[in-house]
């Protein structure tokens, strides 16, 4: 049910961890529905620097959350702010339709964690 | 990639001794029961052969035995026909909260249809407690349905307590005997029930063919399908002949090795929860570690996800289910657990193994060869752990549907 990006992606996840110095850190979901996105950016001179993610949730959660980090890496804040979950879903080939709403948060994730980041710098 | 089967309460393999006979039905003996004529005739043998061995199996008389499509069609005919022919006598129905969805949402569909109906709640390990039951009954109640053994958690009711307390006050009493028919001893007098549902997918028969018992002199009457006078006007539509045979043939077998499968299979599964207990922390039995199905091994593996696990495993060649919202297909983790008092995060991270006839005590070995590292692979890219799982919950909301907290035990 799965394309084989998405198994890719979930087999062999991208920036998984957590940055120590981070500036920017949002995560959406939680515990009681089955899906966490935890994104931690470090981001210098408007560009993310570095980004990595922890997530607990499904298949397509997971590899969403990968897919997110790989999209956003090197892009500048106002670049990151346009990416959408269905971006995400189209560069992984597509989710199944049950997936669409409930794992496929991780542009969410980014955008909180990019709005953490707004708050700081204030 | 060599496979290891473990998600035999889902379905399982068709014996073949099950196929030989099926097989001879499909090209032989293919006549029509109803039919007049020689093929008719051998037909109509088949099926009342089949319809003997399905009563022997279960201790009741043949003509107590109605073939139907599987355990769905069953519960919902059992329950839907006591509810209709009896609704001049009372309106009121029980079941409890970790039923099958085929008679839960029953019961709940007859709830919006007049009638009032009590959903019971159960124990930290999935029991119904007999008082409940008793100080539920009303005079107003007709109909009392609660399952032998639970799919999710393996966890065996004291239907033959329960089912007296019904019958002390003359109520009817059904039982969905899917999962325990071939596991334990399923005897309808031994029970003391009035219906009993029988899958045949689950004991090495096909898909798509059941059994309803339906014991003589219970006010009892088809309510859903309407057609033909076959099954004696209990069930219309043309037999399903080849899987009647196919049923007939599993539930002798099925009773034939009850003296020795479920000894070998209990082995297996003791050897695997102790394994999964014992080496992998953060991890709890769901169900009772006593009362439960000789071939169920159910946990919930705290801190993740009960999907990526599966998809991990079945990688690796292992297939198992998880009650994960992910794999319902519904946001909600599974009702049983839920009702179980298990917190939403713990539901969705859970895993059931089910043993079947084709499994060794090795396939033991390999699985833990595989999943402790599938299990911290997972932990390692989760946000949760220890410290912050449960603080990121308010309450305990799980506590509301029922009676005994997982967290405090």
């Amino acid at each position: 049910m799965y394309t084989e990006k998405v198994m890719d992606h979930f087999e062999n996840p991208r920036n998984v961890g957590e940055i120590t110095d981070a500036n920017g850190v949002g995560q959406v979901g939680n515990p009681t529905c089955g899906d966490i996105m935890k994104i931690y950016l470090k981001i210098e001179d408007n560009i993310i620097k570095d980004i990595k993610f922890k997530t607990f949730g499904c298949g397509a959660a997971i590899a969403t959350s990968s897919m997110v980090t790989e999209m956003a890496k090197g892009k500048t804040v106002e670049e990151a702010l346009q990416l959408s979950n269905k971006a995400v879903a189209e560069a992984l080939d597509g989710l199944p339709p049950k997936k669409m709403h409930c794992s496929n948060l991780a542009a969410d994730a980014l955008h909180a964690a990019i709005k953490d980041y707004q708050e700081k710098q204030k | 990639m060599e496979r290891v089967y473990f998600d035999h309460s889902a379905t399982t393999p068709v014996r073949p001794e099950v196929a030989e006979a099926m097989h001879k039905s499909l090209t032989e003996v293919f006549g029509n029961p109803t039919s007049m004529h020689y093929f008719g005739k051998l037909a109509r043998e088949a099926v009342e052969e089949a319809r003997t061995q399905v009563a022997q199996s279960i201790g009741a008389q043949a003509n107590e035995i109605v073939f139907t499509s599987g355990g769905t069609e069953s519960d919902n005919m059992a329950v839907h026909g006591v509810a209709m022919i009896n609704k001049n006598r009372g309106n009121h129905i029980i079941t409890s909260a970790v039923e099958h969805h085929a008679v839960l949402n029953t019961v709940k569909a007859l709830g919006k249809q007049g009638f009032t109906i009590t959903i019971l709640p159960v124990d930290k390990y999935g029991l119904v407690a007999v008082e409940d039951l008793a100080s539920a009954i009303t005079d107003k109640t007709i109909l009392v349905s609660l399952m032998h053994a639970n799919n999710e958690m393996g966890t065996i009711q004291p239907i033959k307590e329960l089912a007296a307390v019904a019958k002390s006050k003359g109520i009817t009493f059904h039982t969905d005997a899917v999962q325990s028919m071939g596991k334990i001893p399923v005897d309808v007098n031994e029970l003391g029930v009035d219906l009993l549902t029988i899958s045949g997918h689950k004991i090495y028969a096909p898909k798509g063919i059941g059994a309803l018992y339906i014991r003589k002199g219970v006010r009892w009457r088809q309510s859903l399908m309407h057609g033909g006078a076959q099954e004696k006007l209990r069930r219309a539509g043309t037999e399903n002949v080849p899987g009647i045979v196919a049923l007939g043939k599993a539930c002798e077998l099925a009773v034939r090795d009850l003296d020795s499968e479920p000894a070998y299979l209990m082995g297996i599964r003791d050897k695997l929860i102790k394994a999964v207990l014992d080496s992998i922390p953060n991890t709890s039995l769901t169900g009772h570690p006593e009362k439960r199905l000789p071939n169920h091994a159910s946990f919930t593996f705290e801190f993740i996800e009960g999907e990526s696990m599966l998809l991990s495993l079945d990688m690796k060649g292992f297939a198992a289910s998880s009650g994960s919202a992910c794999t319902s297909g519904s946001l909600e983790p599974s009702h049983v657990l839920l009702a179980m008092g298990i917190p939403h995060e713990l539901a969705h991270g859970s895993i059931r193994i089910t043993l079947g006839r084709d499994n060794k005590p090795e396939d033991v070995d390999k699985f833990m060869a595989v999943m402790p590292a599938i299990v911290e692979r997972l932990r390692a890219m989760s946000p949760l752990n220890q410290e912050n799982e449960f603080a990121m919950e308010s309450d305990c909301v799980a506590c509301r549907s029922s009676d005994t907290c997982y967290r405090q035990a």
